[in-house]
């Protein structure tokens, strides 16, 4: 018998490995587990995951499986795909390896990691999974999977992400999802709820499949919708690619504008201090003894908005270069950094600096080019960057004090925040300031704008705010409901340390889960679900002694001992 | 369990009650026809109107399970038995051992036993695919009766594994049974699913180098089944035991006939050039041994296996002949591994369990080197200066965690240059089977055989070498 994802040669301890820091810039040339070449529309991805190259010691990454090391590469991928690669089309994600696609997250990796570095990786590998669906949804590229091997776990949800999903058929490559009879855990990288949510798999159906832990091969895979087809091994390649041409075809229609000449992304290159790092747009510092960050971002200068108001080919010339892309790749970074690298942070100040008329002026030339590709990229970068504050268990406090100009896209950073302190002092007036950018361009993963989301029962406030565009001070906009707390000059000091020092000495779990429940008034979508309920289930089931514990399955899986289960239902 | 004998549609020798399983008959209706289908396709081409001197099993008593008569292949009785056993079995291996053995499936194990027998099931099919020609160069009469008896009883193995699959996996089982008769051995687009069950079997040398070396993988396989929890199977298993000895046996003195032959060829040429007179060069024999032993090998599994540690820790597996051990829970004990580690080789221990595989594999590995011993004694017998060897276990593997390095056939780890530079030295290369394609023609008259092969110490059943053991003229 041969294991479907064995991953270790053994010897292994199960303490919980020290965490490296984790850099989360890449660049292509020194990609250790991907292949990718292009063939003017298409674009094929193919996983080699080196299994001498994990992110951290303590475990091999065998068979195409993969830890965040592996995973910051796709993420780099499918983004460099987008601005670099605005030629391709269609993308085929398939695997170096000619008997495993993909065998999913690496089970030693997750037995020897604490709960946080597992959430961690878990809300990563999503957020990249939506990412490429996002990118086959609104880029114009769609991403196929070429399933040529075993395809098991995070590996079939992986392919989940995709558009379509081909399967191998040669008798022994299966689409499985193991995690509950193997592991004692859930797939969690959206396998769940994408079967039922995407591909509208049957309920029952997906339970038998989900507890079935060889997995379903073959016609089965087909008529239950697992698969889109399967094709012999002998005419694989040839099959996939005849489909891919005809996506080709399909995801040709409409394209935006502009030539399609790619953009190189730069590498950011912070400047790196002890308790810093800091950006050309974009500075963070942290305090470990007080456990707080504080995150300021430059808003867009007078230049940045006269080379907007320039036009896309301008905006194209500029490339990386271009104040929103930049600025939001920054931020992006930033928060990651945060996550990952500083987990004693629990409170994150954001200040927005610059001038808010500035922003407004911005924000409408660069709506005004986005027919143009490129400018529909960075759009939807930073919406995605957005979207990644949300989903960031950091508390938020906005501080509109003077010098700051929370306005438009980056009003988006205040209403992303927890709470938003404004300072009312008439001698040195600080404003906020709406644009297109607040009224849909920039949503949320319910789908809501977040003005939408925070006046969820204040209809007349949010219809009195859209389209308005004149600068809102602490009074009006505090009276729009934008403001949580309006301090004048004398409190303004007082208040505010208090409030970070209160917040401060909250529970870090009570405050995450309150934060995340508040966040997203609204509507769910399959997306909201997986980060959601597919997540919060799996952080708790990863904390559960069934599964964590010393008897757990998954800290058994691949131990000689068995786990015992408290099978008392809770 | 009584001996029922009754049959369906008079052809099912069995004692399993299939006269009153009516569920079960009526999967196996479904199935015969199909299984007759893939016979005439796949099974050995040519002969299935030749009456063969072949042994049925009939019944489990002593008299009845080696009966002896002409038959045509196609009429062949495939019959369903499980070994009488003695008492009430218990489970034998792993956390419930001592507890009473299950005699129906139990549901947590359903899908990982499923998954064992059809892995098993699908290897006997395969290699009677893999063998179907070879009757056309068979090199005496005695051979080719030798290579349809292990072809029928391979058929009447995969009936054992279907009885199980039929009798305790409802549909999908059912579903399973079918599969087996689609696969085809080394075919890229429904390949059997095991290596070695892929590799072509295409002359007499590597026919022989099978049985000795790949059925006796099956054999292991067969003995850790037959310490399964799962009481059909344990039985089922240790019945096809019985069987597989004789496939193990024509492997192991056919490849002896050959040695001793090429000792004499040896002997008789003035250069000592054993192919100069038309036999098989030692060479050539030890690149066949290297070649066949080493892919069986990869037929245990991975090193370190948490599969294996599963299936010994839930009882579905023992080790071989596992009352030879006091302690049948297998905690605590540790396995001495060389792995490799950045480019040199280092030794780990790891669980117990995890290295089931391994400890298999041992009791293999042991078993090669006495027949090894055996064939280097008929070399000395015969006053020949050559002696044979087994390769390293890391040597020339496809599986498990040696099957990304390369190693040389003493086991000292090399590069890829290196490997590539010696590989038509050290395995089987095509050049070899056009060589013996060209030695191996067809001898069907009574008592003769080939130049290449010494005949056998005796005949069949106590009938004389020039019995027609074949009717090849009929
Ligand atoms: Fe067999
Ligand atoms: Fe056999």
């Amino acid at each position: 018998m041969q294991d479907v994802a064995h991953a270790s040669a053994g010897g292994h301890s199960h303490a919980t490995a020290p965490n490296p820091v984790v850099d989360f810039e890449v660049q292509p040339r020194s990609y250790h587990h991907w292949k990718v070449s292009y063939e003017g529309p298409i674009a094929r991805v193919a996983m080699a995951v080196d299994p001498a190259a994990p992110l951290r010691d303590g475990y091999e990454l065998k068979l195409n499986s993969y830890d965040l090391g592996v995973d910051i590469e796709l993420a780099d991928i499918v983004r460099r795909m987008r601005f670099e690669h605005p030629e391709v089309r269609v993308v085929v994600l398939t695997s170096a390896n000619d008997r495993v696609f993909c065998a999913g997250a690496n089970i030693h990796m997750l037995g020897t990691s604490s709960h946080a570095w597992k959430v961690n990786f878990c809300k990563f590998t999503n957020e990249t999974r939506c990412e490429l669906e996002e990118a086959t949804a609104a880029s114009h590229q769609t991403w196929v999977a070429a399933c040529n091997g075993t395809t098991a776990g995070g590996g079939y949800e992986l392919a989940l992400a995709c558009k379509e999903i081909y399967l191998q058929d040669d008798g022994n490559s299966a689409v499985s999802l193991p995690e509950v009879p193997l592991l004692g855990v859930l797939p969690g990288t959206g396998g769940l709820t994408r079967l039922v949510d995407k591909r509208m798999v049957r309920r029952d159906r997906a339970d038998v499949f989900s507890t079935t832990a060889e997995g379903i091969r073959g016609k089965k895979a087909v008529q239950w919708g697992l698969v889109d087809a399967i094709f012999p091994r002998s005419k694989f390649d040839e099959k996939v690619l005849e489909r891919a041409k005809a996506l080709v075809t399909a995801a040709s229609a409409n394209l935006p504008t502009g030539e399609r000449k790619g953009v190189t992304l730069d590498a950011l290159h912070p400047e790196r201090t002890s308790n810093g790092r800091k950006y050309r747009h974009v500075e963070l510092t942290w305090d470990d003894t007080t456990r707080t960050a504080s995150l300021t971002i430059h808003g867009p200068t007078p230049d940045d908005v006269a080379l907007v108001e320039r036009g896309a080919d301008a905006i194209v010339r500029a490339g990386a270069d271009v104040w929103a892309l930049r600025a939001f790749r920054e931020l992006d970074d930033a928060l990651l950094q945060l996550r990952v690298n500083h987990m004693l942070v629990g409170l994150v100040a954001v200040r927005v600096v610059g001038d808010p008329s500035c922003a407004q002026a911005h924000d409408a030339a660069l709506i005004k080019a986005r027919d143009h590709w490129f400018v529909r990229e960075v759009m939807l970068h930073m919406g995605r960057v957005l979207r990644r504050m949300d989903n960031t268990s950091r508390s938020f406090f906005a501080f509109a004090d003077k010098g700051t100009a929370f306005a438009g896209c980056l009003l988006e950073v205040a209403l992303a925040s927890d709470r938003l302190y404004m300072l009312d002092d008439t001698s040195s007036p600080v404003h906020l300031a709406l644009s297109e950018f607040n009224e849909g361009a920039l949503p949320m993963h319910t789908g809501l704008t977040r003005l939408q989301c925070r006046l969820l029962g204040a209809k007349p406030q949010l219809d009195a705010l859209v389209g308005r565009r004149e600068l809102l001070d602490a009074e009006a906009g505090d009276e729009a409901g934008l403001v949580t707390v309006k301090l004048d000059d004398i409190d303004w000091d007082d208040d505010t340390r208090i409030a970070i020092e209160e917040r401060a000495s909250l529970s870090p779990d009570a405050l995450t889960g309150m934060e995340q429940n508040l966040r997203f008034a609204g509507p769910e979508t399959p997306d909201s679900k997986i980060y959601a309920r597919l997540s919060a289930w799996q952080n708790w089931i990863f904390i559960r002694p069934n599964a964590t514990g010393p008897e757990g399955a998954l800290t058994l899986y691949a131990r000689p001992e068995r786990p015992q289960f408290d099978w008392s239902r809770v | 369990m009584t001996s029922v004998n009754v049959d369906l549609n008079g052809k099912i020798p069995n004692n399993v009650g299939l006269s009153e399983d009516a569920k079960l008959q009526r999967a196996l209706e479904g199935w015969l026809p199909r299984y007759l289908d893939w016979w005439n396709e796949m099974g050995p081409s040519d002969f299935a109107d030749k009456p063969v001197f072949l042994r049925t099993a009939v019944s489990v008593d002593p008299g009845g399970w080696a009966h002896y008569d002409y038959v045509r292949m196609p009429d062949y009785r495939w019959g369903i038995f499980l070994d009488p056993g003695n008492g009430p079995a218990t489970i034998k291996a792993g956390d419930d051992a001592g507890k009473p053995a299950w005699l129906d499936v139990p549901g947590e194990h359903r899908n990982a036993l499923r998954r064992i027998i059809v892995t098993q099931a699908d290897t006997e099919p395969a290699s009677v695919e893999q063998q179907r020609l070879l009757g056309h160069i068979a090199p005496s009469l005695y051979d080719l009766r030798n290579l349809f008896q292990v072809n029928v009883e391979e058929g009447r193995h995969l009936w054992a594994m279907v009885y199980l699959l039929h009798k305790f996996f409802g549909r999908d089982g059912r579903d399973e049974a079918d599969e087996l008769l689609l696969r085809r051995s080394g075919n890229a687009d429904k390949p059997r699913i095991l290596g070695a069950f892929n590799q072509p079997c295409d002359h007499w040398l590597s026919f022989f180098a099978f049985t000795m070396f790949t059925d006796r993988d099956g054999k292991y396989q067969l003995a850790a089944l037959s310490e399964s929890g799962f009481d059909p199977l344990a039985r089922t298993t240790q019945f096809m035991l019985t069987e597989e000895a004789h496939h193990l046996f024509v492997g192991e003195t056919g490849m002896d006939r050959i040695i001793k032959r090429s000792a004499e060829l040896q002997k008789l040429d003035p250069n000592g050039d054993v192919r100069a007179q038309g036999g098989i060069d030692f060479d050539l024999i030890q690149r066949t041994i290297n070649y066949w032993y080493t892919y069986s090998l990869d037929l245990f599994g991975g090193e370190v296996s948490s599969n294996a540690s599963t299936f010994f820790a839930t009882g579905l597996k023992g080790r071989y002949r596992e009352e030879q051990y006091s302690d049948h829970l297998a905690l605590e004990g540790s396995y001495r591994l060389p792995v490799i580690e950045g480019g040199r080789m280092v030794e780990n221990d790891v669980p117990l369990r995890t290295a089931m595989n391994e400890v298999l594999r041992d009791a293999y590995v042991a078993d090669c080197e006495r027949a090894l011993r055996k064939w280097n004694k008929t070399l000395e017998a015969s006053g020949s200066p050559t002696r044979l060897t087994l390769p390293s276990r890391r040597f020339h593997r496809h599986q498990g965690i040696y099957a990304d390095h390369h190693f040389d056939p003493q086991g000292n780890l090399i590069s890829a240059e290196q490997y590539a530079a010696n590989q038509a030295r050290w395995v089987l290369v095509p050049e070899d089977n056009t060589y013996l394609l060209s030695i191996m023609k067809p001898v069907y008259e009574p008592g003769k055989f080939a130049n290449w092969i010494a005949p056998p110490a005796k005949g069949i059943e106590g009938r004389p070498m020039d019995f027609e053991y074949v009717k090849v003229h009929a």
